[in-house]
């Protein structure tokens, strides 16, 4: 396998620490260079082992890989890769034979294989499906192949954290060290004082990617400054916001880059105990931790007394029950303590009294991830990238009715137009552009004419909009501003601890006014549209008063999305509660369906077919819609042969 | 010393103090919600909230600690719209039941929208259909009306020390819960009514018979026997704004003959037919080395709770009747026959400090004859209800006498209302049984301190009899496992469910705040002080009582008619 | 030795923090958890059996009535849901006569509506206890029911 070189790695580990790179001893480059691949004698055949991959069908891709392998008797090795971030177009597999370029295909399925490989075994290249090649400067290119990053999806992206993610295998270490893992933690235990970390981390200017925007250096100094016997590094990748799905991907393409982050955040805020706290529907993320965990006791990464250094640390994983308010730092740590996930008042904050009451720094899973880069290279470095406030990258969860979908990472920064049209390629063909939503269930909606901002924390916060943990949503004409507000006022009241009143019976008011807008009342007159316009003005005071008052972020911000969408797409409510009228379609409830006397056969079809029993008449007859019975499922539509049937 | 400045005027906080706390000491008000001063804070209501300069949102006085220089805004514009908002939200799915309601009058939602002027509903929600909850016999649940501020929650795990409820489910569904949602008699809960005490809104109220009593006073041919508590003769004052502590006793005894109660006694001959009969049990075990220490029975909820939690206790306790139900038994099984009133012609009823004497007076050991013992048992709450309903002015009545021979001639009795009350009165009667002489000063002052947990000995020959009293369950939990483990050598212990025993009870005029307790509890120790008969077994009308009904302290026939049987019962607990 | 029994055996010296994880471990165990569940672990850890039951409804994760055969996961994160999802869960309650969180009463099938199956690319997405279904079409869903009743006659 693949992996034999594992003790030679583990012994050297030492040595690739001290040494520079690129100026290995001669035998340890060549390990290298296996275990990066940068040089194979044998075919390698990757397929995606990450959710969406396993969800699109890898496990049936590879069991005709390997079928296909064993009947011809081909020398091959099958391995096993993250995501490239192509979501939409999973799965993904590649193909690298012997001093070739590895070469990606999107969007298999089982029968795509034998032909696929015949031709790559006779060394053609069959264009269908084809995405790209890896640059690699070791091998020879295939001609007339674009290189991964030539392509509009990645040209324009900034790739730090995901660099590895789709090329990797994520659950082997050595590939990992090969490509300088944990250099960074092993210099850090080696070289730098606690102070000096924490330093360099407030130096870097990094901000907490969880959207809190803190700086995780000045976090970790409090931690450290505050005495106690035990303190605690909690990695929080609760991560439940719908949309959201960068964390998840951080850990399933490139575990251990996670577990050196943590590594040193603990030696750097003086916690022997870190505890990684993740959702337990996670599980493809939760065996790759748990694997990255093991193998890095096995190599000394962990445990007690690292690399001769006198640091100990041991990492354990707590698996989330589900509640969206456990990603908040007080709950988060009351579920840990086997309490009902409530938020607690702060002060006292969590890096003075939090777990068990001892110092616990709480930090997000792509904060964790940029640690090892900025340690191994610098604050300077990473101030290179980024904007002055805040410095780095930032990776995005993209879906919705774009046309690609999946994970981007770029400069913060970076103009969010160009993002939207020119890397994820805009909406979906033939559909215009409406609105981008950004920060997850709390975010804001963004209409078309604010696409020129900047994304960084200081120029969202300036237009009022959050960044959050980067989850984007694109939004077309064929989706209904209200009905998308009113889908996260009731996610957030139905996710609400319910700890306080703002916040409990807030998002209840919100989504129930949002819920009576979007659906038929009986006989709806003038003034109950007034009443209805007037209560929607009445909540943007609330909106306030919750932002004001809640105990904790998710209360704060829940409002976000009603106050923007007021204050961009007023005119949609208007239309909803004064002309009961859905311009995208999406409200059912609002139309009114009729059918055509003229048109109608009497055929008895859409009678028959009616879940609400809402069409009567008689054979040969024109039927009729009992319009109070309706509920605008528009099936009648789709099964009358004569369209008759329509709705307005 | 901290000093801090609250609308531009500068007050003096101690440092770890929170907000609220500095300004309560500083006589400025702002409104809460979800804390209680002896409750630990949770922040969770909002209605505290006040303007803290260089904070860019509102801080919650109740659970923030004060800081040096810190500037306050207790009641600006922002501040008095966020408080507002929040009561108009909580009002926005409320019942609006306020004229059928309990606490209508006494709630504090009501009171908050009435303090901080919600004139018109701006916003309006659905209504929570959530079904009431009178399944058990001392308190109803209503749902509807719970505004989740958790003070029944923390009072019933930190001051109860049971834990029947907790938080269910979390966001739009959030509910107060016993363990599988079950209802409350099915439940841990030991009806000690701790939480109705605490609760804000009429979530939580008496399960009431007041109307059932119309009828029996209203029958010429029923003749209707009332006996109140002491604890109800310090506190009555206090639903009538009369000054807190008053003894209340003669006037009682008008308005009930008023209200058409054909006979009135008072329960304190009950408690002094307690001591009699646990000091005798006591003696009988005592010397023997099993099945030390004694552990006192009085308490309903402390007997529900043994039963519930602690079956191992059993074989300690004497199961001696409540001084209620020890008149309740004699009422009927003796006093009627002696006034040739046919059982189905007498009703009997209890005015008490104690929300478990309900739940008491419906179980099955309190029957005789498929008859109960009590028939009714009002609240002290719903006994100033009773008084408005016939408009009787109480401030205008003559004091009047209690009606032989139920009368509280001493007042060993009258101390079973303060927590180590019982005890300090048991204590005198075991006293003067080892030495023949009497206590050379009755006042226990160690069963008199405050604290949940009160020791005290007494000298014997030998050796010395020691003792301790526990009041709030939260502080019985702990003991009572060290006496199952034989860690504690008491011989002789009290356990009274509420905290500061019955004069606290579940039953009392809400609020219960601490000043109120304090004076009550005041005119308690004043009676004792100024009573020339302060022991049990010195009580002529006491040793009277026993002399008509023919028998002795500790005798076979007093056994019968006095004890009750405890056992275990199976809840999840 | 009864299942709950054993479980809490693995489950020894601990403290209230691994109530989540014992709670996991029984209804993986057992499906769900119940009132003897709530009762055992509550002695174990030494806490009110009203808390462990108030902790475990705040969580999505623990239910309190037996599963479906075939538990059918409707996804209703925000892509699937502009790509009506609300619409997919609408036919599955009329199909099966049942809503979220309920159990068919042949015990066959139950619902449970859960945010972002981790699918985005190929909303919308449901999932039928390990198998992933996406890109679903409304008039999908009958013959999906139909393929697993023909398996289970
Ligand atoms: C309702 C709510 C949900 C949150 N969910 C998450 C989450 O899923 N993941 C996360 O890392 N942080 C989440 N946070 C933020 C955390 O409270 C905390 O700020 C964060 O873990 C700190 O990490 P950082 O400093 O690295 O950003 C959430 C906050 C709130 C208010
Ligand atoms: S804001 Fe919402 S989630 Fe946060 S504590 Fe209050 S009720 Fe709970
Ligand atoms: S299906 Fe069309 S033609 Fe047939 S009865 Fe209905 S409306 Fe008329
Ligand atoms: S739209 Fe649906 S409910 Fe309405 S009449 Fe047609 S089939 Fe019936
Ligand atoms: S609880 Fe208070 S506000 Fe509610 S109905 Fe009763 S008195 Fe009125
Ligand atoms: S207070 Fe107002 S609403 Fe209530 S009874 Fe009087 S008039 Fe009617
Ligand atoms: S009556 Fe007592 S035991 Fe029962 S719920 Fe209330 S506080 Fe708890
Ligand atoms: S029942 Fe009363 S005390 Fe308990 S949470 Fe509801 S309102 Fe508060
Ligand atoms: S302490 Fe007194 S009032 Fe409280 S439950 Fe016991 S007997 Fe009743
Ligand atoms: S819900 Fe509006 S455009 Fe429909
Ligand atoms: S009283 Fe302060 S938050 Fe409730
Ligand atoms: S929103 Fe349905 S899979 Fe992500």
């Amino acid at each position: 396998m693949l992996n034999d070189g594992s003790d030679r790695l583990k012994d050297r580990l030492t040595e690739i620490v001290e040494g520079e790179p690129g100026k290995y001893s001669l035998g340890l480059q060549k390990i290298f260079d296996q275990e990066s691949k940068n040089r194979i004698d044998r075919t390698v055949i990757f397929t995606g082992a990450n959710t969406p991959g396993k969800i699109a069908g890898s496990n049936k891709l590879r069991g005709a890989i390997n079928r296909y392998i064993e009947d011809r008797k081909i020398d091959a090795d099958v391995a096993q890769t993250g995501t490239l971030g192509l979501y939409s177009e999973e799965p993904v597999i590649s193909i690298q034979l012997p001093g070739r370029t590895r070469v990606f295909y999107t969007c298999v399925n089982e029968d795509d294989i034998s032909m696929l490989l015949d031709d790559l075994f006779h060394h053609t290249l069959p264009e269908e499906k084809l995405l790209g090649q890896l640059r690699n400067e070791a091998h020879d290119p295939w001609p007339d192949v674009p290189f991964l990053d030539e392509l509009p999806f990645f040209a324009k992206q900034h790739r730090v954290l995901l660099k590895y993610s789709g090329i990797i295998d994520p659950v082997s270490i050595d590939e990992y060290i090969s490509r300088g893992g944990y250099r960074a933690f092993l210099l850090t235990i080696r070289n730098y004082t606690i102070d000096e970390v924490c330093a360099m981390i407030e130096e870097s200017g990094l901000r907490g990617r969880s959207g809190s925007a803190f700086l995780t250096g000045r976090k970790w100094i409090v931690a450290r400054e505050t005495a106690a016997e035990q303190k605690y590094m909690v990695c929080n990748a609760e991560e439940s916001d719908p949309g959201a799905f960068m964390d998840r991907a951080l850990m399933e393409g490139n575990p251990h880059q996670l577990i050196e982050g943590i590594c040193i955040a603990a030696y750097a805020i003086g916690a022997t105990k870190a505890i990684i706290y993740i959702r337990s529907e996670y599980r493809d993320s939760i065996f790759k931790l748990e694997t990255a965990i093991k193998k890095a006791h096995e190599y000394g990464i962990l445990g007690h007394n690292i690399f001769s250094s006198g640091f100990n640390l041991d990492i354990s994983l707590r698996k989330g029950p589900g509640a969206f308010v456990c990603g908040e730092e007080t709950a988060l740590i009351a579920s840990m303590e086997g309490k009902r996930g409530m938020p607690q008042s702060k002060p006292p904050y969590p890096t003075e009294r939090g777990y068990h009451n001892n110092p616990t720094v709480v930090n997000n899973v792509e904060t964790l991830c940029n640690i090892p880069h900025i340690i191994g290279n610098g604050p300077e470095w990473f101030k290179r990238t980024g904007t002055v406030y805040s410095p780095g990258t930032k990776i995005f969860s993209v879906s919705g009715r774009s046309w690609h979908k999946g994970l981007v990472e770029v400069q913060m920064g970076t103009d969010l137009g160009m993002l939207v049209n020119e890397i994820i390629g805009g909406s979906r063909r033939g559909h215009e552009l409406k609105a981008v939503h950004i920060g997850g269930p709390y975010g804001c909606m963004i209409p078309p004419q604010k696409m020129n901002i900047p994304i960084c924390f200081e120029a969202f916060k300036k237009e009022g909009f959050i960044l959050g943990a980067g989850g984007i949503l694109v939004l077309d004409e064929k989706t209904c501003i209200v009905d998308l507000v009113k889908y996260f006022m009731t996610f957030m009241k139905q996710q609400s601890c319910g700890k306080c009143i703002p916040c409990r019976e807030g998002t209840k008011r919100i989504s129930e006014l949002l819920d009576e807008i979007t659906r038929k009342t009986a006989d709806l007159d003038q003034h109950d549209a007034i009443e209805k316009f007037r209560a929607l003005v009445q909540l943007e005071k609330l909106a306030a008063v919750m932002l004001d008052t809640s105990l904790c972020g998710l209360g704060q911000l829940a409002p976000n999305p009603l106050r923007s969408s007021l204050k961009y797409f007023r005119e949609e409510f208007e239309e909803h509660i004064f002309d009961r009228n859905c311009r995208s379609n999406v409200c059912r409830e609002l139309r009114t369906y009729y059918i055509d006397v003229e048109l109608c056969t009497g055929c008895t079809i859409c009678a028959k077919r009616c879940p609400e029993n809402a069409i009567i008449g008689t054979e040969k007859h024109p039927f009729f819609i009992v319009s109070d019975k309706c509920t605008g499922c528009g099936i009648c539509r789709e099964v009358c042969k004569f369209s008759a049937v329509s709705y307005n | 010393m901290v000093r801090i400045e609250v609308n531009s005027r500068t007050i003096e906080a101690l440092k770890g103090q929170t907000i609220l706390e500095a300004l309560i000491n500083n006589g400025i008000q702002v409104p809460t919600l979800c804390s209680l001063p002896e409750l630990s804070p949770t922040g969770a209501c909002r209605m505290c909230v006040v303007e803290v300069e260089g904070m860019d949102k509102l801080v919650p006085a109740c659970s923030f600690p004060v800081k040096e220089k810190m500037k306050i805004k207790t009641h600006s514009g922002r501040v008095l719209q966020a408080r507002k908002m929040n009561v108009e939200l909580l009002l926005s799915s409320h019942p609006d039941d306020c004229l059928y309601c309990e606490r209508n009058g006494n709630c504090e939602l009501q009171k908050l929208a009435e303090d901080l002027n919600v004139r018109s509903r701006n916003i309006s929600g659905e209504r929570r259909g959530y079904k009431i909850d009178g399944s058990s016999s001392s308190i109803i649940r209503d749902p509807s009306k719970c505004i989740l501020c958790g003070r029944c929650v923390r009072i019933c795990e930190e001051i109860a020390g049971v834990a029947a409820i907790d938080f269910g489910r979390r966001g739009d569904r959030l509910k107060i819960v016993t363990a599988m949602n079950e209802p409350l008699d099915f439940s841990s809960c030991i009806d000690c009514g701790m939480c109705l005490l605490s609760c804000p809104t009429g979530a939580l109220a008496d399960k009431t018979s007041l109307q059932e009593l119309d009828r029996p006073l209203d029958d010429p041919a029923t003749k209707v026997a009332v006996q109140y508590t002491p604890e109800v003769v310090v506190s009555l004052a206090d639903e009538f704004g009369i000054r807190t502590g008053t003894d209340m006793q003669g006037i009682i005894n008008s308005v009930l003959r008023r209200i058409g109660f054909d006979y009135v006694f008072e329960t304190s001959s009950g408690a002094e037919i307690a001591v009699m009969e646990q000091s005798n049990a006591f003696l009988e075990r005592y010397g023997k080395n099993d099945h030390r220490p004694l552990i006192l029975s009085r308490c309903p909820a402390w007997v529900n709770y043994v039963e519930k939690f602690r079956p191992e206790l059993l074989s300690y306790m004497v199961p001696v009747r409540s001084p209620h139900q020890i008149i309740g038994r004699l009422i009927k099984g003796w006093f009627a026959e002696e006034n040739s009133i046919p059982v189905n012609r007498i009703c009997s009823v209890l005015i008490t400090n104690c929300s478990a004497a309900k739940h008491e007076a419906s179980r099955e050991e309190y029957y005789s004859d498929n008859v109960p013992d009590i028939d009714y048992v009002l609240t002290t709450r719903e006994f100033a209800r009773l008084i408005r309903l016939h408009g009787i002015n109480i401030h205008e009545l003559e004091h009047e006498d209690t009606d032989e021979p139920f009368q509280a001639k001493g007042s060993a009795g009258k101390l079973f209302s303060v927590a180590g009350g019982e005890l300090e009165a048991t204590l005198r009667t075991l006293y003067r049984h080892f030495n023949g002489k009497e206590l050379p000063d009755p006042r226990l002052g160690k069963l008199r301190k405050s604290g949940g947990i009160r020791e005290e000995s007494i000298v014997v020959p030998g050796g010395e009899i020691k003792a301790v009293a526990i009041s709030g369950l939260g502080n019985a939990a702990e003991i009572a496992k060290l006496i199952a483990d034989k860690e504690y050598n008491f011989d002789i212990i009290e356990v009274m469910a509420c905290g500061g025993g019955c004069i606290n009870g579940g039953g009392q005029p809400i609020p219960g705040d601490p000043e109120r307790l304090k004076a009550r509890i005041k005119t308690i120790y004043d009676a004792d002080k100024n009573s020339g008969i302060r022991t049990a077994h010195g009580n002529t009308a006491v040793n009277g009582l026993y002399d008509s009904l023919g028998f002795l302290p500790g005798s076979e026939e007093s056994r019968n008619k006095f004890f009750t049987h405890i056992k275990a019962v199976k809840v999840l607990k | 030795m009864d299942r709950i029994d054993r479980i809490l055996q693995d489950f020894q010296h601990v403290n209230r923090d691994a109530l989540i994880p014992i709670l996991q471990a029984v209804q993986n165990e057992i499906g769900h958890l119940n009132s003897e569940a709530i009762e055992k672990i509550g002695d174990h850890l030494h806490l009110p059996a009203s808390k462990v039951y108030g902790l475990a409804t705040f969580y999505n994760q623990f239910a309190f009535q037996a599963r479906g055969k075939y538990h059918i996961r409707v996804c209703d994160g925000s892509t699937c849901h502009i790509d009506h999802s609300p619409h997919l869960l609408r036919q599955f309650h009329k199909l099966l006569g049942i809503g979220d969180g309920e159990t068919t009463r042949d015990g066959m099938f139950s619902i449970e509506v859960v945010a972002c199956l981790g699918a985005c690319g190929q909303s919308p997405v449901i999932s039928i206890n390990d198998d992933f279904y996406h890109s679903i079409k409304s008039g999908m869903i009958n013959d999906i029911l139909d393929d697993i009743r023909m398996k289970n006659p």
